[in-house]
Formats: C-alpha cells, sequence, structure tokens
C-alpha cells in the first residue's frame, strides 16, 4: 500500500465518535452574518446595500482579485448592515448582516435530488461556472479553485488527484460526504477533468475508511480513467504535496506548485460543490462540518449553510460539554482554539472538537535533547528544532535559507517531541515574519 | 655560561627578524582610518544598543565622521549633550534633538479589561499574536508577555503585576527604540520626554469603532473627538476611532484630559491637580489648569540650558 515517504506521524485517529453519523442540516437562524473573507487572497467586495432583500444563492460579494472567491447569499432575508465582525480567534473581519426570511431560492438552482449525469460545457465554461459559484478549497487552506484549473503557461496538467484522505484525527465529515454523495463526486471528478483536459483521476483514500474505499472503488469502476487508491494510515497524508507522493510518486520541488510535477489536487468536498455548482447551479452557500468531541453528547456531521452561528451548530450537537477545556476549529493537528463560537460557519472551518480539560494542557517545555525526532517526523524534510531556534533569536535570512516557507504547519514536529518543546509556534511565527519580508522584497522588485 | 648567550643570540636575532618583517608588513597592509573615528567613539556612551540605526557605536561614528552634516545622525542614548560633543570634535553643527522616550500607550489594566480566554502557549507577545486576539477581547492592546522587557538592554521596562502592563523607568530609558520594535501591535512609540518629564498621551491604540472598543476595555479611547474639540493648539487628531496627541504641537495644557470620557488621556508626571475644582460651573474650573499651562509653555518653546544638566544627570 502506498505511502509518501518522508517523515509523518501516526496520530490516533478518534474518527469512532462521529463517523458514520449521517450529514444532518443545519437549521436556519433568524439572523445571519455572513464574512467576506471566506478564503485565501483578497476579500471579496460587497455589491448589495443595506435594505435589499436577498435570495438564496444571489451574489452578495464580488471577487476582489484574481486570487478571491464571490460570496453568495445562503438566506434569503434582508441586508440589515455591512459591518466588522468578530472571527473565532476575536480578530476583526469584514462581513454582511442580514435577517433571515422565509427560504425563498433563486429560480435557476435546481434544487431536485435527481442526480444530472451529463455536462455538455465546454472547459473554459465549466471554470468560469466555477468561479462564479465561489467555490474554495474545502480541505483547509480556501485557496480559490478556478484558479488552479487555470495552470500557468507552459504548465499541463496530467492528473487530477482527489483528496478523500482526511487525515486529520476526529473529522469525519469527507468520510460522510463519501459515503453519502459518491456518484456526485464521481460525476464532478468528470466535469473537472473535462475542464482540465485530462483523462487520469486518482481518488486517494486512507485504508481507515474501508467502507468508502469499496464504494468509491465500486463508483469508479463504471467510469473511465479514475482509479481509488488506497492508501497507509500516515498522517499528513491529506497534505497537497504529501499526497500527490504517495499517489504517483512524485515529489513537487521546494517552493513549486503541484502543477510542476502535472498535478491538481482537489478535496472531495470541494469536487461535491463543483458538481453543484456546475449541474445544479448551485454556488457554494455551506458545509458539511464535523462537530465532535470524547464527551459531547451528539457529535455528528452537518451540513451547515454558511453565516449560521457556530454556537447553532454546537447546540444541535448536544451543546458544550461541561468538562471542555478547549474548543478547536478544525483537526487537534493543525486546527487553533477559538475563544468565540457565537462566530458565523464559513467556508473554512471543517469541523469543531472539544477537547476535555485534561486533554486540553500543553505539558510542560522541556530542554531539547537533540533527539532530531522532529527532523525525522517533518514530512518536507526541514529542521524544526534548528527553525524553531532561529525563530526565537529573529534570524530571518537564516530561517529563508533553510526552507522556513516550504513549512505545511502540520505539527508533526511538535506532535513527535518528546520535550514537548512549542516547535509550530515558532516556525508559524517565524514563517509569517519570513513571508512578510519576501513579499516585501517582491513588492520593491516590482517597482 | 655558552649556552646562555647561544640562546640569547638566537632568540634577539629572531625577534629582530621578526619585528623588521611585522614592520614591512604593517606598513604594507596599512589601512587608514581616520583618527577622529576613535575620538568620536570615545564619547559615545558604548552602548551598542543599535538604537541610532548603525550596527553598533563604532558604525555611528564612522557614519559621524563620513557624513557632511549630522543631521539625521543621532545616539538616542547619549541624546543632545552626546551629539554636541560629537560636533565639536567634528567641527559640525549637532542636530538639536529633544530627549525622547519610550511611551507605552495601552491602559488596559486588568480591572479595565477583562479577561476573555486563558491562554497556555509560548510566553511571548509575537506568537500569541500571531495566534489570536489575545487573552482580551482588545484586538490592538497590550499582550503583556513583555517582549519589551526582554528587548530592553537598560532594564528600563518592567511587568507591572498589578496591571498587567509594561511599565516605562524615565530615568533609565536611552529611547533606543528596541521595544517599540519588538512590540507587535505597535504599542510602544518613542515621544519627547517633555519639560520635566511632562507629557500627555492617548494611552490606547484601538482603532474599533466606540461601542466595540469600550466592549473590549473601559480605559478605551472611542473616538468621540471632544479632546480635538477642546484643544486650543490643534494637537490631537482622530483617525480610525482614535484619538492621537503631536507631541510637537502639544503645549500641555491639560484640557484634553479633564474633556476626555474614558480616561484614555493621560497626563504623566504632572502634580496633583489642586482639589479645588468641586462640580462647580465648568467655565470657573476652565481657567485653572490654564495657570498650569503658563510656564511649561516656555519651557517647552526654548529649551533652557537648566534642563540639560538634569538629563546628564539622570543618565549619572
Amino acid at each position: 500500500m502506498n505511502t509518501f515517504r518522508i517523515g509523518g506521524v501516526h496520530p490516533h485517529d478518534n474518527k469512532v465518535y462521529s463517523a458514520h453519523q449521517s450529514i444532518s442540516e443545519c437549521p436556519l437562524p433568524p439572523k445571519a452574518i455572513i464574512p467576506l473573507v471566506q478564503h485565501i487572497g483578497a476579500p471579496a467586495q460587497p455589491v448589495v446595500e443595506k435594505g435589499q432583500k436577498v435570495k438564496v444563492g444571489e451574489l452578495l460579494a464580488k471577487a476582489g482579485g484574481f486570487v478571491s472567491a464571490n460570496v453568495h447569499a445562503p438566506f434569503s432575508g434582508t441586508i440589515t448592515k455591512i459591518d466588522a465582525t468578530t472571527d473565532a480567534w476575536g480578530m476583526r473581519m469584514p462581513a454582511i448582516f442580514m435577517d433571515v426570511e422565509g427560504d425563498e431560492w433563486l429560480e435557476t438552482i435546481d434544487r431536485s435530488a435527481a442526480i444530472k449525469r451529463d455536462c455538455p460545457l465546454e472547459a473554459k465554461e465549466i471554470v468560469d461556472k466555477i468561479a462564479t459559484a465561489g467555490i474554495v478549497g474545502l480541505g483547509g487552506a480556501c485557496f480559490p479553485t478556478h484558479v488552479k484549473l487555470l495552470p500557468p503557461p507552459g504548465k499541463k496538467a496530467e492528473v487530477l488527484i482527489v483528496n478523500g484522505v482526511e487525515c486529520e484525527p476526529y473529522l469525519t465529515c469527507d468520510h460522510q460526504l463519501m459515503l453519502e454523495h459518491g456518484e456526485e463526486i464521481i460525476i464532478g471528478i468528470q466535469i473537472l477533468m473535462k475542464a482540465l483536459g485530462i483523462n487520469r483521476a486518482i481518488i486517494g483514500i486512507e485504508k481507515n475508511k474501508p467502507d468508502a474505499i469499496d464504494y468509491m472503488k465500486q463508483l469508479a469502476s463504471k467510469a473511465l480513467g479514475i482509479e481509488v487508491k488506497p492508501l497507509k494510515l500516515k498522517y499528513p497524508q491529506g497534505g497537497e504535496k504529501q499526497l500527490i507522493d504517495a499517489c504517483i510518486g512524485r515529489q513537487v520541488p521546494s517552493g513549486a506548485l503541484p502543477i510542476e510535477v502535472g498535478a491538481v489536487v482537489d478535496n472531495v468536498a470541494t469536487i461535491y460543490a463543483v458538481y453543484e455548482a456546475v449541474q445544479k447551479n448551485k454556488p457554494l452557500i455551506s458545509r458539511v462540518m464535523t462537530v465532535t468531541g470524547k464527551s459531547l453528547s451528539k457529535p455528528g456531521n452537518y451540513s451547515v449553510r454558511f453565516g449560521t452561528p457556530l454556537s447553532d451548530v454546537v447546540a444541535l450537537a448536544g451543546g458544550v460539554p461541561e468538562d471542555t477545556g478547549k474548543i478547536i476549529g478544525g483537526g487537534p493537528m493543525m486546527g487553533r482554539a477559538m475563544n468565540n463560537i457565537d462566530m458565523p460557519a464559513n467556508k473554512r472551518v471543517s469541523g469543531l472538537l472539544f477537547l476535555p480539560e485534561n486533554e486540553s494542557r500543553r505539558a510542560e517545555v522541556e530542554n531539547c535533547i537533540r533527539c532530531a525526532k522532529c527532523v525525522s517526523a517533518c514530512p518536507m524534510g526541514l529542521e524544526p528544532y534548528l527553525l524553531s531556534k532561529q525563530a526565537a533569536l529573529g534570524m530571518w535570512d537564516e530561517m529563508e535559507k533553510h526552507s522556513i516557507m516550504d513549512c505545511i504547519e502540520c505539527g508533526c514536529c511538535m506532535f513527535t517531541c518528546p520535550s514537548h518543546r512549542p516547535l509550530l509556534d515558532y516556525v508559524r511565527m517565524g514563517k509569517a515574519k519570513v513571508g512578510g519580508i519576501i513579499r516585501a522584497r517582491q513588492a520593491a522588485q516590482k517597482k | 655560561m655558552n649556552l646562555v648567550l647561544i640562546s640569547l643570540a638566537v632568540l634577539g636575532i629572531t625577534g629582530l627578524v621578526a619585528a623588521v618583517l611585522l614592520y614591512f608588513v604593517a606598513q604594507k597592509f596599512k589601512v587608514e582610518e581616520d583618527p577622529r573615528i576613535d575620538q568620536v567613539q570615545e564619547v559615545l556612551p558604548g552602548a551598542n544598543c543599535g538604537g541610532c540605526g548603525f550596527a553598533g557605536c563604532r558604525a555611528l561614528a564612522e557614519a559621524c565622521v563620513k557624513a557632511d552634516s549630522l543631521d539625521g545622525l543621532l545616539c538616542p542614548v547619549g541624546g543632545a549633550p552626546t551629539m554636541q560633543k560629537v560636533g565639536e570634535i567634528l567641527g559640525k553643527a549637532a542636530a538639536a534633538a529633544e530627549p525622547k522616550v519610550a511611551v507605552v500607550r495601552c491602559n488596559g489594566t486588568c480591572e479595565a479589561r477583562p479577561r476573555t480566554s486563558e491562554y497556555d502557549g509560548v510566553h511571548s507577545c509575537q506568537i500569541m499574536h500571531n495566534l489570536y486576539v489575545g487573552e482580551t477581547a482588545c484586538p490592538f492592546g497590550c499582550l503583556g508577555c513583555g517582549d519589551c522587557v526582554a528587548a530592553c538592554q537598560f532594564g528600563a521596562i518592567r511587568i507591572d503585576e498589578k496591571m498587567g502592563l509594561p511599565v516605562v523607568d524615565d530615568e533609565k530609558c536611552t529611547a533606543c527604540g528596541k521595544c517599540a520594535k519588538a512590540c507587535p501591535r505597535n504599542i510602544i512609540e518613542l515621544r519627547n520626554k517633555g519639560p520635566k518629564n511632562r507629557r500627555m498621551v492617548v494611552e490606547c491604540v484601538n482603532k474599533d469603532k466606540g461601542a466595540v472598543a469600550r466592549k473590549a476595555c473601559l480605559n478605551a479611547c472611542i473616538g468621540c473627538g471632544k479632546c480635538q474639540k477642546v484643544c486650543p493648539f490643534e494637537a490631537i487628531t482622530v483617525e480610525n476611532n482614535l484619538a492621537y496627541i503631536d507631541f510637537t504641537k502639544c503645549r500641555l495644557c491639560r484640557k484634553c484630559e479633564a474633556e476626555c470620557p474614558t480616561g484614555a488621556i493621560h497626563a504623566v508626571n504632572f502634580p496633583p491637580r489642586k482639589p479645588a475644582e468641586p462640580a462647580a460651573a465648568k467655565p470657573a474650573a476652565a481657567p485653572a489648569p490654564a495657570k498650569t499651562v503658563a510656564e511649561p509653555v516656555k519651557t517647552v518653546a526654548e529649551p533652557t540650558p537648566a534642563e540639560q544638566p538634569k538629563q546628564e544627570e539622570a543618565k549619572a
């Protein structure tokens, strides 16, 4: 069985709590706040005004640049104001506030459950439709999908790699999506293959989801050029570069994009969104997220429209457990603790994890014993012990030389450290600093 | 005896040959250096803090000797007196510089700013700032981990445990600016020390709208603009819901302090106000502070020589 070659760790997957819980709809809230930054890149620019009535699926804000994404109305109702709101980490972000009234959809959106197989559209039309629908990578990075489908001149995509790995412990939303909407995902893959002009796709699924592997295999056998690859269990296999290595054995060079080795990677949730956008004209207005935790009464997978307060979703899952120490947005490896669960659901939040008090405390930091476990664990082949030290000392140039920008912030180094050193904290901080320095330099060069 | 003589001779000749060799090598590889660099370096404080923007005191000395005028070159540690000495050595006029001091522009004390979360990550403001808003709801305010304290070479900043905020020791601060650079939220600013160390400061950097800012912190500036209206010298500007006092224009009349509804404006190092200010009519209260204005105004306009020795004393 395949996996990626460098580094990786084996955290306990803890998926049992929410696995095989069928996706349930979250009820509509009376008021909603729709953030304008739900993706990587420039914030979307609002195109609606205060007091305007909108229907579900109407455009609320236009992409603010090439790397940006449209934001659509997830609810019908009246826009009350366009103002700043507080995100899960307490920082301010621009958002559109609305009062939800009824559930009136745009007529163009096909809401029937019937599966539509044929796609008569040309490649360019498909890409346009994806861009208009505001689809971003739902695996976590939220990179606008249409940008991936337009390879830079001189580069040619050869294979579409579909990420059904879900290597983050606890999260099960992609797993459940594959089980419930496998057929749509296969059609979505075919649409993307057409858009890219390729005839090969590989679905990578980790072997802790045997039912998903079997089901997808069965569906893929009927489709041409789609192959399901069961993968060995190892974190962070869902990382773009790791998945490419695991699926086709090619390594993306430092600083390059996957297209360099002819691969385009998309998450199954993204592909489902592509299917809905292209075949059903439905823009990206909701996503499946996992709400889970050891002491949560009803952990499960919920389909949540963007703008619903996360606290509503939590209430649906049985409310915040009493012994909660930390609430993590995303999975336990890459997610960050949140200090505000009233913030609205958005494209970025793939899960909510309630960690009990005794598990959420950090262990006491001890001295580095030079065991180099972090070096063996790093899936990008970096030296986390060195980078963290350099970050603490502010040696930004040195960090750049040691390829800090290749770091995918997966947290393997910190997970494996026997001295519980806060390696990732420093590396992340250093990466942000060095990234800023590099951007400033590039901007200066352009002038 | 012979042995002693031979050894002496061998050592002597070796020494002589080496000396001649070294002499010629030294002549050949001599680096011409302006002797004034050494002289200038001598009068610089030798803290090598980098506050001047150069790599150390020697680099500043070199720059001073090379430069045509001393404009823009300033040793923040030594201040104006040191630069005057440098000017005397080089025969150039030293730029007049007001002594400065680091000012912490946050007054979100533990009482004023309730804790909304508990942070158990790395004890560093930089990292905390990268992660989230901090332990309080104010995304602009002090995080209290003391990156500034770690950056200070002079022991001039400490975190006051009761307030949870950094406190600058005016006497020790050399205005090298290290703390200002270390602060990820740009709270610390170098401001003119002011006559008798007196100055007016808006101790807040929150750019949120008034209601939001006030919710996060009782001492926040809400950008109401009352201070701007009351200021007779146009020293106060309100931008992005935040007031800022231009220390070059401020004449320390303290009217803004009295006007500020949240107490965000602070008068530093002033003697306590006379208690003769009951809830009487406002016009009656106005002239009272106006009197205290009179003296400092003069000192601002023309820095009296009496002040400079005081500065030196402070350093000693």
